[in-house]
């Protein structure tokens, strides 16, 4: 096991141009399940592949387990890799494909079918190993694909999608069998994804990455709850952070703190809200709303309230919400970063 | 909806049988036909108050002899064998390699290369064949087999580079980004991956070359003037129509001895060709 680090990576596909990845520094935890989180674009893809020694890095270093290892090859590097469409040797067996990796290194040919039956037991492919590739479902290529990368124990792995071609009903026990999968073997794990809902179940820690660069680092509750900036703050969450302006800042609440004034305790901020619209999706409804009256007349705004709730309230009907104030969040206009709190002079 | 759909399936079978063996009919009749002709008797074959599908008079073995007694057939089926062999290795070598690097390593240069490549295809055999003779006799390779091993690879390679180019491409490069990553340098991948997976592409290629070189006239016969050089491209048409009398028997045992090996090689890969054969590798 080890961990990862880059320094100051770059990567510049088209001199003169803004890079993939513009000086990105990660330190990753002993064994941790890290995720980056970004839409396409971002430059998630090119760091992982960075990382994998697929893609040279312009500028910048990265090590793994304390070792530099920027220009080796990535067969030298210890790692294993997930690709997003598995990537599975579609003229080889379940059992050839898993003991690739054996024979491409060199361990001595006895000691394959053990280790292949020890990586197909743990994904519970066992009974899959004489077929071919296009003979599997979606989830057993996944399955493959995993055991192919952890039967040579690497001390890195490094995920890209795996899930992203799986149906959304397999794709959420896929996410708990990964996350169970990563407890129990316990090595260090780059997951990258574009999906908030798998970066937030999974990952112990998330990167969000926009442009190239890293905009936040933190737990799943810390870029949720304390977004360092607008990016992260509309990227994360469904729908995302309302943005209200408010002179030189943009004050930040997150729909489902945006309630009835009879739910909210404590100090808050009352926001008057004529209705637009109301979405019923089962287990919460979102109101669609213009802000009523005061200073911020006309801002639109979102709320999400529990399904328990009964609204109430149709189009057009003016209500009185409220926001607690320990919600509310602070960003700099400019440069749309996170700034203190303030008091607001609301009326 | 399901009676009608029931309904319509003998149908369905039917014309799936019907149009199979039309095209079984259609493609043994050649075989068929040059297997009939060679052991027919001469004044069997030219009467055409018989019925030509069938032996009228005793089948006979007296074209088999002539074609491989008296004439030099035998010879002209090594060299054939041999020269084919060593264009296929040739093109193999060299359109391999040459396409998988643009494919995979040159970027959009590639594509224009490779459109390039095509083009040289295009240009008809007979404008090419003033300056391939001078290369030829500078080579001092004139009525030698070597002449044709040399000059064949030119057309062979620029139409399997394309060819090949486009299997490559139809490769996900991610296989060769996992093989790299699982511990294969790219040219351990390169022939441990790609090759395999295009198997069928390089089949074609072998098949396609070896083809051209059995069929091919025009430079054989200039190259290469003495009999025992010869190709049966060359050899059979010389030797056997002879002023305006065509050995029809020897001519048809001469085709048929040449081309059953190619047709039996061509189905035993067949499915090989058919089978889309990177199904499986990814989603």
């Amino acid at each position: 096991m080890a961990v990862v680090e880059t320094k100051d990576l770059t990567k510049v596909f088209t001199p003169g141009e803004r890079g993939a990845v513009n000086d990105v520094n990660l330190l990753t935890r002993e064994g941790e399940f890290m995720v980056f989180l970004g839409p396409s674009g971002s430059g998630k893809t090119t760091l992982l592949r960075m990382i994998a020694g697929l893609e040279d890095p312009t500028a910048g270093e990265i090590l793994i387990g304390g070792r530099v290892v920027t220009h080796l090859a990535p067969r030298d590097r210890g790692i294993a890799m997930v690709f997003q469409s598995y990537a599975l040797y579609p003229h080889l067996s379940v059992y050839k494909n898993i003991s690739f990796p054996l024979r491409a290194q060199g361990v001595p040919k006895e000691e394959h079918r053990g280790k292949v039956e020890w990586a197909a037991g743990l994904l519970g492919i066992g009974e899959l190993l004489e077929r071919k590739p296009r003979e599997l479902s979606g989830g057993e290529r996944q399955r493959v694909a995993l055991a192919r990368a952890i039967v040579r124990e690497p001390t890195v792995f490094l995920l890209d999608e795996p899930l992203s071609n799986l149906d959304a009903k397999l794709r959420a026990s896929a996410r708990e069998e990964l996350t169970e999968f990563h407890d129990r073997v316990g090595t260090t794990t780059i997951y990258v994804t574009h999906d908030q809902i798998e970066a937030m179940a999974m990952g112990d820690r998330i990167v969000v990455l926009h442009e190239g660069f890293v905009r936040q680092v933190g737990s799943p509750r810390e870029v949720y709850d304390d977004p360092a900036d607008t990016f992260v703050a509309t990227f994360l969450g469904s729908p995302p952070m309302n943005l209200v302006d408010h002179g030189d800042v943009l004050v930040g609440f997150r729909p489902e703190h945006l309630l009835p004034r009879s739910l909210v305790e404590g100090q808050a901020v009352e926001i008057g809200l004529r209705v637009t619209g109301i979405e019923y999706l089962g287990s919460e409804r979102i109101l669609y709303a213009l802000i009523d009256r005061d200073r911020f007349a006309e801002q639109r705004v979102v709320a999400k309230l529990p399904a328990t709730y009964d609204v109430g309230a149709a189009g057009g009907d003016a209500v009185d919400f409220a926001v607690a104030e320990r919600h509310l969040r602070f960003f700099d206009k400019t440069s749309e970063k996170r700034t203190g709190a303030r008091a607001l002079e609301w009326a | 909806m399901g009676p009608v759909a029931g309904g319509r399936r003998p149908p369905v079978r039917i014309f799936r049988w019907v149009a199979l063996s039309v095209f079984s009919v259609l493609l043994a009749f050649p075989f068929v036909w040059m297997a009939i002709t060679s052991f027919k008797q001469t004044s069997d074959l030219y009467d055409v108050e018989n019925n030509p599908f069938l032996f009228n008079e005793m089948p006979t073995l007296e074209h088999v002899e002539l074609l491989l007694g008296e004439t030099l057939f035998p010879r002209w089926l090594l060299n054939t064998a041999f020269a084919g062999t060593m264009v296929v290795l040739i093109t193999l070598l060299l359109a391999v390699p040459a396409a998988y690097a643009l494919a995979r390593l040159t970027g959009r240069w590639g594509e224009r290369l490779g459109i390039a490549i095509f083009l040289t295809y295009l240009i008809p055999p007979t404008l090419l064949f003033i300056p391939m003779s001078r290369v030829v006799s500078i080579l001092g390779l004139q009525d030698s087999l070597w002449s044709i091993i040399v000059v064949y690879p030119t057309f062979t390679i620029p139409f399997s580079i394309w060819l090949l180019m486009a299997f490559f491409k139809s490769i996900p490069s991610e296989l060769e980004d996992a093989a790299m990553v699982d511990g294969l340098t790219r040219f351990q991948a390169f022939l441990r991956l790609v090759i395999p997976i295009s198997f069928s592409g390089i089949l074609t290629v072998v098949i396609f070359t070896f083809t051209l070189v059995t069929q091919e006239f025009v430079y054989a016969l200039t190259f290469i003037s003495s009999a025992s050089n010869q190709t049966i491209g060359v050899g059979v048409p010389i030797y056997l129509v002879r002023g305006d009398v065509y050995y029809w028997g020897s001519l048809m045992a001469a085709c048929l001895i040449a081309s059953l090996p190619i047709a039996v090689f061509y189905n035993l890969f067949l499915d090989r060709f058919i089978a889309g054969f990177t199904v499986g590798a990814v989603k």
